[in-house]
């Protein structure tokens, strides 16, 4: 049962107010793409034992899509943000390295 | 035999008596027993019998971790089985019976397990019921189902009549375990000001400290605990809950509570039971520590109870286990039970100390009361059955060779204590072994952690390892001070409470007594007592190769019973360690999950019960629906109308009359649970290109364009039609399930994807009503009610039109999904009913006949008009539906291209949509496959088919059906077999178009 902080509403939320979306910073791959590129974003997920960065919406308050850090082993949460974006935000990835020098460095972070 | 004493009992009432039966015998106690302590009080020492042996059993300890005594409670709609009798209050009537025994609890026919023990070890049952193969379903399953399970279910027709609800609660410090370390870390944690609850599973304070002595700032334990209590009673920030359990810990700071409010009082007004769900920034755990068994032959014998219980039992409820009781121990602490059974004027022939040494200030106390103390002793086996007669006495050190027989009807063991660490372990708390207790207990650099990544429960007291009071009240004081300023708070200064006890002797291991007992000595020596699991069985489990705790526990049961191996787990572990030749740290425990006694189905459920299981949706239009003798049918979260039978008419005939009137006149339906969201801004037409697989962006304002919705992995998931009511609006109709979900599918993309694109959504389901009038006289209704002009050549096919139709705001959109000339009427919510009303009125003169759900569905097919969820189920793309006309060929990109472009989704293989037609004219069985030659690699019939749809027509005058076939379309004509639910049946069916009837449209087109 997380608690997540929605950045929209500054609510902090229970895991029963959100909805989960999975993985977070995937960009789409449209008609032009190959099959494998295609398969990559429809179905390739990572499944890290440390730092993901995943989608959740706050469906049972404001509604709006956002960010979560979290460490998949502990639960730690690195701090939430807005969806409107393509990758972490660098305040994001200083906390994390802040806290988790063992963490290899996520291609993303 | 055990007894009430006639004096003593801290916790019971004396003046007052209630009555109670077991097995049916009216037995008596006194207001503050336990239904446990009133039994020993009234000489029950043979309460059960055991899961897998049928060995007769008694009460062993006083608390949540009694194995024995489990009976069943109350009777019919209010019966409850494995109900343990050490933490059920009594009060009177109280109704319980003894469990896993037939026909009584005192001739037991099971009990021929018992002899029959020898051939029954570890793992029997895989062994024995592998082979023949043939056996398993008539033979061995039965029979296992049979013998499976203590006690019995509540029967099928009971309804439980009690409430239970849920609570919410958010507090600074959960301090669980009301204990003196509860109450300690509860009042040092409260100075500081934050928010406290003080939760304790039993019916009142203080835990163990009354019973065990001491003083607490000079004072008895009693008192402080009442001057504490008084303390944190005058702490507005502080709560304070008896017969509330820390039942489970889980991810940031989530505790579940389990609360029993009437348990002990059923009269009492409210709910029964609680499930509280705590949201804490710190958790103290004081939650104590459990005295673990010795493992000697005869163990489990009735009359041998843990000696701690049986000095709860004389302190507490003034109950002796026995005339004369013999203590055997490894540790100083049983001492102290035969100093309270001395006290109470009983006897106490022998404490049997295994350690070589013997043990420090209270076995001084004993000795000097006359107590014989034996040294380097232990108890090699118990003679007597039903009822203990002595116990044999050999060397620790040995074999087992007995040295004496002692006489005795009761024996008091204790193995050491073990932290109770399970809340801790719930959510990934660590432990580390304490070789000097020989336990294992919370590790506070591996503690659970919150959502902030640092340690979020911290363990107290007993809970922590500590064993005398004066360092259970420090460790409680310094959790409570540390709680207080992790939260920013400001503990006081006060220091922890000085306590006074004797000085204790280190306690000597002993995980089989004597050391070095024989098989049959230990084929006898329990060590889970609920599942009937010996030293012998770990034993066993270990030279079969069973190395992995986890694995031994699952092979031999040990700790899977409903105790879940509270007494049995450490004991068990450290035989196994031994066995392996392996330190206890590295075998290691098994996982400790929630919750720490099981919590009533009733509690899980709360309120969500009968009507308020999930909430129902209802239309504006639902009081005329139910007045008109609607039949329901659920749709989503919906109640539709299936049809409305009239007096005399079944289902089948109303659904006949209802399509008859619609296609021969006028038809009204209700149509409002269809999703109406609102898509707006300057990019909606943009927007709306990538949902639909149809361009939507060229749709003129006024009109209206059937749409398909997929997912980006290609398959349909909604169609409806939209409307655009100006160049930057247009309005999304979607299915009745799929509102919620396509207008969440819309802000994912919007929110996500496309966030810089100029488009807003809302959704308006239930902000408008919309009523359906079908029927070649639908024109001249609405003619009649006036103000709209709904000419041909005003508001053709696909148009709508706003305006007010009998003086109430309207939209009319013409649109058809049954063939028919139809309109419907959009209109607020509010003036749904006054509308409908109107046009029930002047629809009367071309018998206005309202229809249902299934009317719609018959008439749809008839046309050959797919369904979500019918011709559609995740795997299907519209292509397959013969919806190409539906899908732009113009358009670069819109969800689901791509993925409908991969070889499967372009296969000419594809299963695709055709119309079916019993040659004999019936009605295909709905989901049935069509079979072809051969058989798949299971032995199945290979199809090439299956049918989604299948109605009797009414207006056709024989079954019709759709369905999805392998090249379908290509195959006009062909005959295909399908097979009847009975899997043997045949019946054929040719494929012919989908639409069956009025293929020109030429009742839509007038």
């Amino acid at each position: 049962m997380l608690i997540l902080t929605c950045p929209c509403c500054g609510v902090a939320a229970d895991e029963i107010e959100l909805a989960p979306g999975g993985q977070a910073h995937i960009a789409r791959r449209g008609p032009d793409s190959t099959d494998a590129a295609f398969e990559e974003y429809l179905f390739l997920r990572d499944n890290p034992r440390g730092v993901h960065f995943e989608r959740w919406r706050h469906a049972m308050g404001c509604g709006k899509w956002f960010h979560a850090a979290r460490c998949t082993a502990t639960n730690e949460v690195f701090g939430t943000y807005p969806a409107q974006t393509t990758e972490p935000p660098q305040e994001i990835r200083d906390r994390i390295a802040e806290r988790r020098t063992d963490q290899p460095k996520d291609s993303r972070a | 035999m055990s007894t009430r004493l006639a004096t003593g009992g801290r916790l019971i009432d004396r003046s007052r008596q209630v009555s109670f039966t077991f097995d049916g015998t009216t037995l008596r106690g006194h207001p503050g027993d336990t239904l446990a302590s009133a039994l020993l009080a009234s000489g029950r020492t043979l309460v059960g019998r055991s899961f897998k042996y049928h060995r007769p059993r008694g009460v062993i300890a006083s608390g949540a971790e009694e194995p024995n005594a489990l009976v069943g409670l109350g009777q019919g709609d209010r019966f409850e089985p494995n109900a343990r009798a050490t933490t059920t209050e009594l009060f009177d009537g109280l109704q319980a019976a003894s469990q896993n025994c037939w026909p009584s609890l005192d001739y037991d026919v099971g009990a021929v397990n018992a002899a029959l023990s020898r051939f029954l070890p570890a793992g029997f049952y895989y062994k024995m019921f592998i082979h023949p193969r043939a056996f398993w379903k008539h033979v061995y399953e039965p029979f296992i189902r049979h013998s499976a399970g203590l006690g019995r279910a509540p029967a099928v027709e009971a309804r439980d009549p009690d409430r239970y609800e849920h609570f919410h609660h958010h507090t600074d410090v959960l301090v669980v375990g009301g204990g003196v370390a509860g109450l300690q870390a509860a009042k040092t944690a409260g100075e500081s000001g934050l928010r406290v609850l003080l939760v304790e599973q039993t019916g009142h304070w203080g835990g163990r400290a009354p019973v065990d002595g001491g003083t607490i700032d000079g004072k008895t334990p009693e008192d402080w605990i009442g001057d504490t209590l008084q303390a944190l009673d005058n702490m507005p920030n502080v709560t304070l809950r008896l017969r509330l359990q820390g039942a489970g810990l889980y991810d940031h700071g989530y505790v579940l509570g389990y609360e029993r409010l009437a348990d002990h009082a059923p009269d009492a007004p409210g709910p029964r039971h609680r499930l509280w769900r705590i949201r804490a920034g710190r958790i103290v755990t004081a939650t104590g520590a459990i005295e673990r068994p010795l493992p000697f032959a005869g163990n489990d014998r009735p009359g041998v109870m843990l000696a701690s219980a049986v000095r709860d039992y004389i302190v507490n409820w003034g109950v002796s286990a026995g005339d004369r009781l013999v203590v055997v121990t490894n540790n100083d602490d049983a001492y102290r039970t035969a100093l309270a059974h001395h006290r109470a004027g009983l006897t106490v022939p022998a404490v049997l100390d295994a350690r070589p040494e013997g043990g420090g200030a209270l076995m001084a106390e004993a000795q000097a009361a006359g107590i014989r103390v034996l040294t380097g002793r232990g108890i090699a086996q118990v003679n007597g059955t039903r009822a203990l007669t002595g116990v044999e006495i050999c060397a620790q050190a040995g074999e087992g060779t007995p040295l004496e027989t002692i006489a005795c009807d009761a024996v008091a063991m204790s193995g050491g204590w073990s932290p109770v660490v399970h809340l801790w372990s719930h959510c990934g708390g660590k432990l580390v072994w304490d070789e000097a207790a020989a336990a294992f207990r919370p590790d506070p650099d591996r503690a659970p952690i919150g959502q902030d990544g640092a340690s979020n429960v911290i363990a107290a007291g007993a809970a922590n390892g500590q064993g005398d009071l004066s360092s259970i009240l420090k460790d409680a004081e310094k959790a409570g001070k540390t709680a207080a300023r992790d939260l920013g708070g400001t503990p006081s200064d006060a220091s922890a409470p000085d306590a006074e006890q004797p000085a204790e002797a280190p306690l000597a291991p002993v995980w089989m007594m004597p050391q070095g007992a024989p098989h049959a000595l230990r084929a006898k020596a329990f060590l889970d007592f609920q599942n009937d699991v010996k030293v012998s069985d770990v034993h066993l489990a270990a030279q079969e190769g069973f190395e992995s705790v986890e694995h031994t526990k699952r092979y031999t049961t040990l700790g899977m019973a409903t105790d879940q191996g509270k007494m049995s787990n450490i004991n068990g572990l450290a035989v196994l360690s031994r066995a392996l030749n392996a330190p206890i740290p590295q075998v290691g425990t098994t996982t400790f999950r929630p919750p720490y006694t099981p919590v009533s189905m009733g509690a899980i459920a709360g309120e969500a019960r009968g009507p308020l299981f999930q909430p129902i949706r209802r239309t504006p239009l639902h009081d005329w629906h139910e007045t008109h003798g609607a039949k329901w049918e659920p749709v989503g979260q919906w109640r539709r109308p299936y049809c409305y039978p009239r007096a005399g008419e079944d289902k089948h005939a109303a659904v006949a009359r209802e399509i008859d009137a619609t296609r021969g006149s006028l038809g009204l339906l209700d149509a409002s649970t269809l999703g109406k969201i609102v898509v707006k801004g300057p990019d909606a037409g943009r927007f709306l290109d990538m949902l639909y697989t149809n361009m939507m962006s060229t749709l003129k304002p006024g009109r209206c364009r059937y749409g398909l919705m997929c997912s980006e992995n290609g398959f349909l998931i909604d169609d409806g039609v939209v409307a655009r009511l100006d160049d930057d609006t247009f309005l999304c109709h979607t299915t009745t399930g799929g509102a919620d979900r396509i207008h969440a599918h819309m802000e994912d993309w919007l929110q996500t994807e496309w966030w810089d694109w100029k488009v807003y959504t809302a959704n308006l389901t239930e902000q408008f009503a919309q009523i359906a009038v079908v029927g070649p006289n639908a024109r001249k209704l609405l003619e009649k009610l006036g103000g709209i002009d709904v000419s041909a050549e005003t508001l053709p096919f696909m148009a709508f039109a706003e305006g007010q139709l009998a003086g109430h705001p309207v939209r009319v959109f013409r649109i058809s999904f049954s063939g028919e000339l139809s309109y419907e009427i959009a209109v607020p919510a509010g003036q749904a009913r006054a509308l409908w009303d109107r046009i029930v009125d002047a629809g009367a003169e071309w018998q206005i006949t309202p229809y249902g759900t299934e009317a719609l569905h018959v008439m749809r097919a008839e046309k050959g008009f797919i369904m979500i969820g019918d011709e559609t189920d995740g795997t299907v793309i519209p292509q397959d539906l013969g919806l190409d006309w539906a899908i732009s060929k113009k358009k670069d990109d819109y969800l689901g291209k791509r993925a409908q472009a991969r070889s499967h989704m372009t296969d000419p293989d594809r299963w695709k949509l055709v119309g079916l037609k019993t040659l004999d004219g019936s009605v295909l069985p709905d989901g049935a496959y069509a079979v072809t030659e051969g058989t798949n690699v299971n032995g199945q019939r290979n199809t090439e088919g299956r049918v989604t749809s299948s109605y009797h027509s009414p207006t056709l005058g024989h079954g019709i059906a759709m369905g999805l076939a392998h090249r379908g379309p290509e195959r006009m004509g062909e005959v295909l077999t399908f097979m009847r639910d009975d899997g043997k049946t045949a019946i054929e069916a040719r494929i012919v178009d989908p639409v069956f009837f009025d293929p020109e449209g030429a009742k839509q087109n007038v």
